[in-house]
């Protein structure tokens, strides 16, 4: 699946990731997916649990090549 | 300053300092000896132990003290895993339990042992089908807590305690949040708890091993109580436990109706006056004087930190500063945001115009974070 936007987190903490993807979703339009790279362990709860406070689909993670973290996938409902 | 974090530990009770005071001169004696001193602090030993063992449902003779809850639930678990080895080398633990459990289980599991870790549901509770289905032939101990330590989840202990016994399977019950609050949940095989947490010293845990249960130490030989707990017994600090745990009993009734009413005027406040705030476990089945709460786009340390600023000591579960640490094990089973993740925990001391304080001042902190963050309205 080919992200509309990726928002890269890598390297920041909690509550980051989260806080720069609810920042960039809206340049999307509905219907297209965000990918949030982020490095954050918290990132793989938090970010599922936003979507659901928020209306959006969380489609799941995929792993980084060669590189701790993972993009985390959203599609924009909202 | 208002102390909001009993569940970590709560200050002395006064019944406590007064008995402590005065076992100092009564009690400092070894209570193996056999003349005066000696059986003077066996004889108060004693009687502690028929206080504790009282409150938790156990026979005197079935309770020994370790130096605190941590050291209980070690040897605990590692203690029946010992004695059921011929039985097989599994165990099953819930998702939730404190870090002392899960580390006596890694332990076990470094010297060739194998766990089940049981999830829970998004209040934090695991489902006793769930966990009697995780039991093996070859499990050797399930370990369940009463209550969960973070969110305040109570668990089906007595669910999951009739599944262990019709498998012929020992249940190890982590009771360090419920002991000296409320009535402890009887069907345990290997009860574990913490005197500090009721009021007591720290430096006292309590071991409970039910007559019947296969037990063996990890550790070295040793004559102390019971074979069960290595070294000198700490004789004041016991007495002081054991009064704390009477009075504690005594205004449990009144108190914890006192709190559970404060906690849900907490439970309701925040969630109607903090905007994009989840309350966070079992709103009905939960503790009396916990609730946690987790605050989108806030770093919850952060909220520590401006919160004892504005005089309110509490805790969290994120860790969003600390580079080394992961969120909450308890927070991730749960499947719930763990960013700006706020426990309060409350103890007698806090009066209903505390609380009222705290409630005013923590949608002020909040909005002040989310406005240095940026993060405001999004």
């Amino acid at each position: 699946m080919t992200p509309a936007l990726t928002v890269d987190a890598l390297g920041t903490r909690c509550p980051v990731p989260v806080i720069e993807l609810a920042r960039r979703i809206g340049d999307v339009p509905v219907g297209s997916v965000v990918a949030v790279l982020a490095d954050d362990a918290a990132a793989r709860l938090d970010i599922p649990a936003w979507c659901g406070m928020r209306g959006q689909e969380y489609l799941g993670e995929e792993a980084l090549a060669g590189r701790p973290g993972a993009a985390y996938l959203v599609r924009r409902r909202a | 300053m208002v102390y909001l974090d009993a569940a970590a530990t709560e200050p002395l009770h006064p019944a406590a300092r007064e008995a402590l005071l005065a076992a100092l001169d009564a009690g400092w004696a070894d209570p193996a000896r056999l003349y005066t001193e000696g059986r003077r602090a066996q004889l108060l030993l004693q009687g502690a132990r028929e206080t504790v063992a009282a409150a938790i449902g156990a026979r005197a003779d079935e309770v020994s003290f370790p130096a605190s809850g941590t050291q209980a639930v070690h040897l605990g678990v590692l203690g029946a895993l010992a004695g059921r080895r011929r039985a097989g080398r599994h165990v099953a633990v819930s998702a939730v339990e404190h870090s002392a459990v899960l580390h006596a289980v890694e332990t076990h599991e470094r010297d060739g042992g194998e766990s089940t870790s049981v999830p829970v549901d998004r209040a934090g509770r695991v489902d006793p089908a769930a966990f009697t289905g995780a039991l093996r032939d070859d499990t050797a101990l399930a370990c369940l807590q009463a209550a969960n330590h973070e969110v305040g989840t109570v668990q089906p202990v007595d669910e999951v305690a009739a599944g262990c016994r019709e498998r012929g399977v020992p249940l190890l019950v982590d009771a360090a949040q419920v002991v000296g609050r409320g009535p402890t949940p009887a069907g345990w095989s290997v009860l574990a708890a913490s005197a500090h947490k009721w009021g007591g010293p720290a430096g006292v845990g309590v071991l409970a091993v039910r007559t019947g249960t296969r037990w063996r130490s990890p550790l070295p030989a040793d004559d102390r109580q019971a074979g069960r707990v290595p070294g000198f017994e700490n004789v004041p600090a016991v007495l002081a436990a054991a009064a704390a745990l009477e009075a504690a009993r005594r205004e449990a009734a009144t108190e914890s109706a006192r709190l559970n009413g404060l906690v849900g005027r907490i439970r309701e406040r925040v969630q109607r006056t903090v905007p994009d705030t989840e309350v966070v476990g079992d709103p009905v089945r939960r503790l009396p004087h916990l609730v946690t709460f987790s605050c989108l786009y806030v770093d919850g340390e952060a909220l520590v930190t401006e919160l004892d600023k504005a005089g309110f000591s509490v805790n969290s579960g994120s860790s969003c500063t600390s580079s080394a640490l992961r969120p909450s094990h308890v927070l991730e089973a749960m499947g719930v945001l763990s960013h700006g993740n706020v426990r309060v925990s409350l103890w007698r001391g806090v009066t209903a115009e505390d609380v009222e304080r705290f409630l005013d001042v923590l949608p002020v902190v909040v909005a002040r974070l989310r406005r240095t963050a940026g993060v405001e309205g999004m």
